[in-house]
């Protein structure tokens, strides 16, 4: 028998509960035993909570085992692991378990098969196939694709993806720029960093594309300084993508070039802002502009400039290779395609659920998630960051598509679902909202700048007991001046976790304080 | 470990950058890598170098949470305080965390073994907490084990 070969994920995740010990000692055993392997880091496979999750590629198909603590390392090899022998920790045929067998992986769908950073391995898989494609259309009716597919800025704001290059197709300009949005800042998301860390070749053929439509050949991913894993396989999948001639100039021998440079942030939070993200990406201070202007006409540079999230970008090559209809025929109502939903915080099966739009909350937290990881019962779930609303039970049974969660007050945002089991004290996370904006506040508008603050002090009031119904009131003036009043969407959406907790959760605003939980 | 300033080191750093396209940002974080802060000497050296006042540079230093005034420790914690990492925890560990090392948020331990500072997201939202020391990303930390990492660093 030649080698086996052997799969342990290379994702940050993975790494950060032991995927590279996992690694080693596996190395170290096969020698010990004269057993020539091969090992490849592959991506995760977004089931967070098995990590590291360590496959053996057998006849029958790949055997997933974990999570798999140095320790075991030893029994599995006793076990016949390599041979998919039975293990306590496994779970069979990976692409049998339920868990991913009941998702619509389309934008992912190659997330953990593959090595990320191997070139080959992502053209066998269908890489490349929508550059192909595009380089045979007009730009023209590569926009109408993608605007007939539905596919909306998976960022948050959820505008026409079709429509926004079209603009930008339509401005003349000198130079236009193509900007990926890679400052995943809202706590509880993580897909856009498993994009650039688990495959990230179909974000550059994303950008390539969206260059090629709106006749851009400067592309800039503007990534967090958190992501440190992202920004090197970035780098590094820039280089081979241009090696093989994928980006750069003349793109598979055509007409078009395309250039890609990752630009690290420095740790501000709306930064993730478009606009602030321009000034930014120009070397000021992050501060918020006004629009008008539109960006499609005056952005990065005061040039014509396409903004788009990670995940949209990385979409745009599957629907290219697979059709409008092929996308569009996923979802509900004006939700198109499918949603990268990211279960976190309290939750026993943490991970990446890629659904169609219109599966409920319910079924994401309790079908996927399995209730919390404290076996707790889930009392509160914050939706769309940490500018979203925290929803009660009662209204976990909502379809998850933006329509319906804007129809009770909360916002899908970038698809992060982070839960909270009964012991969590609302007042202290209303009150953590207001921080996080007095920290995070690019300090232009008075509203977000002045509001955020007074809101934390008036919530030390509430969380001490003082005065409580005036308080309410007085915090409720603050948060209505801060929707109508602010710029941009911090300081328009800080009030929204703020109110729904008022709204869902004001049991919490009488406690007395003695009753408290202190940290 | 970060190095001791050294003002033509800096220099020949900053020069890299003076044609980058919005380059002070790249350039800044070029100048933390190498000594684990900006020294306010540098100051004017970047305003030449990308053409703005000092004043500009200045507010630019100071916009940004990652880029420090002053020297940090030998190794820099970062604990993320985001929902997520709160729901499993995170404020209890954060305050362990100060009670161990006896220093408070955005502050260095006294030996100047540790800098200690709050984040907003580490994306590790599914193995909250999170605790990212220098480059290194943890994922699951409960007090003990970050005792044993910060003991594990200090040996």
């Amino acid at each position: 028998m030649s080698h086996i070969t052997i799969y342990v994920p290379n994702d940050s995740a993975a790494r950060s509960v032991g995927a590279e010990d996992v690694a080693d000692a596996i190395v170290t055993e096969s020698a010990k035993r004269n057993i020539e392997i091969k090992l490849i880091r592959n991506g995760t496979r977004g089931m967070l909570w098995l990590e590291p999750l360590v496959e053996v590629a057998t006849p029958l198909g790949r055997v997933a085992y974990g999570p798999v603590d140095v320790s075991d390392v030893t029994g599995l090899f006793e076990a016949g692991f390599l041979t998919g022998g039975s293990h306590k920790l496994s779970h069979g045929l990976t692409d049998q378990m339920e868990w991913l067998k009941n998702q619509d992986r389309v934008t992912f769908c190659r997330l953990g098969i593959t090595d990320p950073l191997n070139p080959d391995d992502y053209a066998a898989n269908g890489g490349l196939d929508g550059l192909k494609k595009a380089l045979t259309l007009s730009a023209h009716d590569i926009i109408a694709e993608v605007t007939h597919s539905g596919l909306r800025g998976r960022g948050g704001a959820a505008s026409s993806t079709g429509n926004k290059w079209k603009s930008v197709r339509n401005e003349h300009a000198e130079e236009k720029f193509i900007c990926c949005n890679a400052d995943e800042g809202d706590s509880g998301t993580y897909a856009d960093r498993m994009v650039m860390e688990d495959d990230p070749f179909m974000l550059l053929e994303g950008m390539a594309i969206a260059g090629i439509a709106v006749g851009a050949t400067q592309g800039y991913i503007y990534l967090r300084s958190e992501y440190i894993q992202a920004k090197e396989h970035l780098e590094a999948a820039i280089s081979l993508a241009t090696e093989r001639n994928w980006i750069g100039a003349h793109i598979l021998g055509s007409t078009h070039s395309f250039f890609v440079e990752v630009r690290v942030g420095a740790g501000s939070y709306v930064c993730g802002e478009q606009t602030a993200m321009l000034e930014s990406l120009e070397g000021k201070r992050g501060i918020v502009r006004a629009q008008p202007p539109a960006l499609t006409q005056v952005g990065l540079w005061g040039k014509p400039t396409v903004v788009n999230n990670v995940l949209t970008l990385a979409t745009v090559p599957v629907i290219l290779a697979k059709g409008a209809a092929f996308y569009k025929a996923y979802g509900v109502g004006h939700s198109h395609g499918t949603q990268s939903f990211q279960l976190a915080g309290n939750i026993r099966q943490g991970g990446l659920v890629e659904k169609a739009f219109g599966i409920s909350l319910n079924d994401l937290i309790h079908q996927f998630g399995g209730g919390t990881a404290t076996g707790r019962p889930v009392r509160a779930v914050q939706v769309g960051g940490p500018l979203g609303a925290y929803l009660p039970v009662k209204h976990l049974d909502v379809s998850g598509d933006y329509e319906s969660i804007d129809a009770i007050n909360g916002i899908m945002g970038h698809g992060g679902i982070v839960v909270f089991d009964d012991t969590v004290d609302m007042v202290k996370q209303a009150q953590f909202a207001m921080e996080f904006c007095v920290e995070e506040s690019c300090g232009k508008c008075t509203p977000c700048r002045i509001g955020s603050v007074r809101g934390m002090e008036i919530l030390d009031d509430l969380l001490a007991g003082d005065d409580v119904e005036a308080n309410l009131i007085l915090l409720q003036d603050v948060c209505d001046v801060m929707v109508d009043g602010s710029l941009c969407g911090m300081g328009r959406s800080t009030p929204l976790p703020v109110q729904s907790a008022m709204d869902h959760f004001r049991e919490d605003f009488n406690r007395p304080a003695a009753k408290r939980r202190v940290a | 470990m970060p190095k001791s300033w050294e003002a033509l080191r800096a220099s020949t750093i900053i020069d890299q950058f003076k044609d980058v396209r919005g380059g002070l940002l790249p350039a800044l974080h070029a100048l933390q890598e190498e000594f684990g802060f900006v020294d306010d000497s540098a100051i004017p050296v970047l305003a030449t170098a990308f053409n703005q006042t000092s004043a500009d540079v200045f507010g630019v230093i100071t916009y940004y949470h990652d880029f420090k005034r002053t020297r940090p420790g030998r190794y820099t914690i970062k604990v993320c305080r985001g929902e997520a990492c709160q729901a499993m925890g995170a404020e209890e560990l954060i305050a362990d965390i100060k009670r161990r090392l006896k220093v408070e948020v955005g502050a260095k331990t006294a030996d100047g073994e540790f800098s200690l500072d709050q984040v907003f997201c580490l994306g590790n939202c599914a193995l909250s907490p999170a605790v990212m020391v220098d480059h290194t990303l943890y994922g699951r930390v409960s007090a003990d084990r970050m005792d044993k990492i910060c003991k594990g660093l200090r040996a």
